[in-house]
């Protein structure tokens, strides 16, 4: 058989990739039929609740649960000691002592105990009958505070080698890229700008709060359903966890309302586990949105200090960056990848980033959406943006002349392939939004943004039924309409419509080990391993059709969704489509099905451009966004109203985090604004309408050129509304969010 | 829990001096029911006065509007006398909560939550509303400024309740505004608000004027020096300029997660300035 092995898309004359048709979760959606988390129940079942601690930082002394167990309605009580114990300070030991607190608290929210009873009203009476006995230890908050001498110390002695002798104790890991000599290159520059800039954390904000059932039974089978981005990761995470086989646990992950790599992770479902082993009951959790403010995955809060060299032509000469994140009260914020990402959309001879992963007590970060990047692009893209003006450069063109392109080797490293930075570039400078007009107190920014993108672990299994229509398996939980992605990729290639193939998210105990949906990854892997699935199906059928016609598999070619002769020399037989093939499958060797396991590397990179319009008001700060464009390479866009919509969800979170999303801390280290009042997503009325202009650079790395696109759009919004407020409110904003009281004291000042 | 719905005004007031433990009044319950969702109220009876008709109801009285303690915001808004001569008043109701909310939020609600940032409550002081009190010893009526104490407090005892909000006849060539600060475009709660309400002469002098700020002090404030500064004048620039000083003397705000003490004091002369030019206009100024 022949098949197509392209690899670049412009080849390719796509049918069905490219269009854009109705989603197969939309009207389970709009009609509330869909079933998310919270909506899973089982006979019996009990409600889960967590005691969480009042303090920033406290010495759990003793926890009588006593009063608790005792109650009338109480199954179980679990605390710390009810779980089998993990290597302290491994990756796993800080996700179980995040769940459920071991020695210490280390932030307002973290979970010191759980009960399940029978009504929320009695677990609720059973949380104020646990008795705990804290003794309070002095906290810190900020990231700068946290590496002064005499900071409130989270983990003596955790500190990995990386770190240099005599640093912070709070310090935990050190990390350094580029290539080049700074100083060298700094000293050809016409000016060199130093800035520090700092950022707050934010919270993916995802609509559905965590929710999960679970239930165990005394032959240590256990089952969990839960919206979560991955249910392998929740089912290898808990089997570690609570000391369970992987094979025994069996999750479901439900539909997802949202997730932004906040979902990537575990909180409830090893207690909730717990629960159950303890009541043998099942046990429902439902996170109130309080909990998911104080103690779910917030992103790190980050300081960065920049030094960077321009001649009065606009090229950089050199470019340096100290960034310091502090990712809550573990190890691992994000900052190894903002240093890495930091100058990645540049071709520069003399590079370095310094990177700093500094704890804090606040709750352990979590993934959020280029987790780490947008801060590092903040810093790095305000610090171009100023110097350009400066010298009364172009900033789009200051970018071109130092934009990394196909052969540029990245300051993390790699040498690119063809990427697209350069055409967002062009395209924003030819697009109408650059030369429309501005107002008073008005101002336009732009700046660029790059992501990694990623592969992992993949298994997708392809079944045709006898009928004649097509089922994708595959083990990522959809978020950004991934399941309308995979038919569209399997019709494709199996060249029948699309209403031919219904895709499910399945469950653990059916497919192979799947990575979390991270990364940007679904797209590129999972349709890479659908694409190849479907190629087996195609290589299985076009053997059925050879064994009808009594000729050679090699004989016969797959296209327009049937088996061909595939020439003269092979005989005249009519083709057999794929209805007929499937017809008969049972008398030419059974079912016909193709699979695909794959961890494929050549996630191609992506960049943007963002364009922003903003007004301030010079006499109360408040911001208005006016108009705003992402201009952004999606290799190829398998369903353009989806990439449409990443593009404008990342330009959407971007602006929260730019103007008004942040952690605000009292003095006693509790968090302030843990309800969506007083933490500020942007509703509709805040925003115009996102344009978005697609481009379609190939990746070399997927059979159809996909690249992922869900995360690079959330890099650039923070410095492209920065450089826009700065310009309208005539001066310099470094500290996000641009909240108004901050921009009004800064508008005053200058 | 016990649900009581009266259909009287009467039968009210005896069901809700004879419950023996904490019964709360129900109107729109856009407060209520949030608390007790999140667990920061379990009263023994909630007190529904949404099924006693006098309470639903906005109706003519000596020129001016009585509105019933139960309706809601949208009901206000439908209202063209109303609209007609309290456009500020309307439109600071109008502020509360979101779409869904306007269904049911009062604003005899919105007074007895007590909270300095209640949206419609600086519009209500500046008109110089009166609210109807009703309680087993009969009714009273209190200025709408005297009704809160303080964060959460009213001068309601145990057994009485708001009935009814009555805004007063409109002289001709009046207008009244209300503007918040939020940091964002709806759905928030103000970080300042200032309501004005001014009357004038046929010459354009102003010959009375109120002016009231949220969320600058435990209370909303009523601020006569800041009427003070209209009254007499043509609300020229210099006329502004001294209101929005007085606001700003005025405004004795805290310092939290809303906006710093320096910021609310600034804003409040901004926002009585603006709200001063509305009202100017409807006045036909």
């Amino acid at each position: 058989m022949a098949l197509d092995s392209k690899t670049s898309n412009e080849a390719i004359q796509f049918k069905v990739v490219g269009t854009r048709p109705l989603r197969p979760d939309g009207i389970d959606k709009v009609t509330g039929r869909a079933r998310f988390g919270a909506d899973i129940s089982a006979p019996g079942m009990l409600t889960g609740l967590v005691l969480r601690s009042p303090h920033a930082h406290a010495k759990i002394k003793s926890i009588d649960v006593s009063a608790a167990e005792a109650m009338e309605g109480v199954h179980a009580v679990v605390t710390r000691r009810d779980f089998p114990s993990l290597e302290p300070g491994s990756g796993t030991g800080d996700v179980l002592d995040n769940c459920m607190a071991g020695e210490k608290v280390l932030y307002d929210g973290h979970a010191v105990a759980a009960v399940a009873a029978s009504s929320t009203h009695i677990a609720r009476k059973a949380l104020r009958a646990i008795k705990v006995e804290y003794e309070r230890l002095d906290h810190v908050t900020d990231v700068d505070e946290a590496i002064k001498p005499g900071a409130p110390v989270l983990h003596p002695g955790r500190a990995n080698e990386s770190v240099p002798e005599g640093s912070s104790p709070n310090i935990m890991a050190r990390y350094e890229f580029g290539h080049g000599d700074i100083e060298a290159g700094l000293a050809q520059a016409d000016r060199v700008l130093e800035r520090s800039y700092k950022t707050e954390a934010t919270h993916q904000g995802y609509i559905e709060p965590h929710a999960c059932l679970a239930q165990m039974g005394p032959d240590g089978q256990a089952d969990l359903w839960c919206c979560t981005q991955g249910h392998y990761m929740v089912r290898n995470t808990c089997a570690e966890i609570l000391g369970l086989a992987q094979g025994q646990l069996r999750v479901t992950a439900s539909e997802i309302g949202g997730g932004f790599g906040g979902k990537t992770t575990v909180f409830l479902e090893p207690v909730a586990l717990m629960l159950a082993k303890k009541s043998a009951r099942p046990v429902k959790m439902v996170m109130s949105r309080s909990e998911v403010l104080r103690a779910t995955g917030p992103t790190a809060s980050s300081s960065v200090d920049v030094r960077i060299g321009m001649t009065k032509e606009g090229i950089i000469t050199g470019a340096f960056a100290e960034l310091r994140y502090q990712g809550g009260a573990y190890p691992g914020s994000p900052v190894d990848m903002g240093s890495m990402s930091a100058f990645a959309p540049y071709d520069l001879e003399h590079v370095k980033t310094v990177g700093w992963d500094i704890v804090t007590n606040r709750p352990k970060q979590a993934a959020y959406r280029a987790p780490g990047a947008p801060m590092a692009a903040f810093a790095v893209e305000s610090a171009i943006d100023e110097l350009a003006k400066g010298f009364g450069l172009d900033p789009l063109e200051v970018r071109l002349k130092n934009a990394a392109r196909e052969g540029t080797r990245a300051s993390y490293g790699p040498t690119y392939p063809a990427i697209g930075l350069e055409a967002t570039l062009r395209k924003a400078k030819d697009h109408p939004h650059w030369s429309a007009p501005l107002g008073p107190n008005q101002g336009r920014g732009v700046a660029c943004g790059f992501w990694f993108n990623f592969g992992g672990d993949t298994c997708v299994s392809l079944n045709v039924t006898p009928d004649g229509t097509v089922t994708v398996s595959e083990g990522n939980p959809d978020i950004g309409g991934s399941r309308a992605s995979m038919s569209m990729m399997a019709a494709e290639e199996l060249g029948i419509p699309y209403e031919k193939v219904r895709t499910i998210v399945a469950d653990t105990g059916s497919l192979g080990q799947n990575e979390v949906t991270d990364g940007s990854r679904v797209t590129f892997a999972v349709g890479l391993a659908t694409i190849k699935a479907a190629r087996a199906a195609k290589a299985e059928m076009c053997k059925r059709a050879a064994m009808v016609w009594g000729i050679d598999a090699e004989a016969v070619e797959w296209k327009d969704g049937a088996a061909h002769p595939a020439g003269p020399n092979a005989g005249t037989h009519p083709p057999m489509t794929l209805a007929e093939i499937a017809a008969i499958a049972s008398n030419t060797g059974g079912p016909i099905a193709g699979h695909c396991e794959a961890n494929p590397e050549g996630a191609g990179v992506s960049f943007a451009t963002h364009m922003v319009d903003t007004e301030v008001d010079p006499e109360t700060g408040a911001v208005k966004i006016l108009r705003y464009t992402v201009f952004q390479d999606a290799g190829k866009a398998v369903h353009p109203a989806y990439v449409e919509g990443q593009f404008q969800g990342g330009a959407t979170q971007g602006i929260g985090w730019a103007l008004n999303e942040e952690y605000i801390y009292g003095e006693d280290g509790i968090l302030q604004n843990a309800g969506f009042l007083d933490y500020r997503i942007p509703v509709a009325s805040d925003l115009p309408m996102i344009d978005t202009v697609i481009l379609e650079i190939p990746n070399p790395g997927h059979p159809y050129g996909v690249r992922g696109v869900g995360e690079t759009s959330i890099v650039p919004p923070l410095a492209a509304i920065a450089n826009a407020v700065s310009e309208a409110a005539g001066v310099r904003m470094t500290d996000l969010p641009m909240s108004p009281p901050k921009v009004l004291k800064s508008i005053q000042n200058s | 829990m016990r649900y009581l719905a009266p259909t009287t005004l009467e039968d009210a007031v005896h069901m809700l001096a004879e419950d023996p433990g904490d019964c709360r009044v129900l109107a729109g319950g856009t407060d209520l029911l949030v608390r007790l969702r999140s667990g920061h109220a379990e009263p023994d009876s909630i007190l529904d006065i949404k099924r006693i008709n006098a309470l639903r109801e906005i109706t003519g009285e000596e020129g001016g509007w009585r509105i019933g303690a139960a309706v809601s915001g949208a009901e206000m808004r439908e209202h063209e006398g109303l609209c007609a001569d309290w456009p500020g008043v309307v439109e600071a109701a109008s502020l509360i909560g979101s779409t869904q909310i306007q269904g049911r939020c009062t604003i005899a609600g919105n007074l007895c939550n007590a909270s300095p940032a209640a949206d419609s409550v600086p519009a209500m002081v500046a008109a110089g509303a009166v609210a109807r009190i009703a309680g087993p010893n009969g009714t009273r009526d209190v200025a709408v400024e005297d009704v809160p104490q303080g964060p959460g407090k009213t001068c309601l005892e145990k057994d009485e309740f708001v009935a009814s909000i009555f805004l007063p006849a409109r002289p001709e060539k009046s207008g009244d505004a209300y503007l918040r600060f939020i940091p964002r475009t709806e759905m928030d709660i103000a970080v300042v608000g200032c309501a004005v309400s001014l009357t004038l002469s046929d010459d354009g002098t102003c010959t009375a004027a109120r002016v009231s700020l949220g969320a600058v002090a435990p209370t909303v404030i009523l601020v006569p020096e800041a009427a003070a500064a209209l009254e007499g004048t043509k609300v020229d620039d210099g006329a502004l300029e001294a209101l929005a000083n007085a606001c700003t003397k005025a405004a004795n705000p805290i310092a939290d997660k809303r906006g710093t003490v320096e910021f609310r004091t600034h804003v409040a002369g901004v926002l009585a300035r603006r709200a001063a030019n509305i009202a100017l206009t409807r006045a036909g100024g």
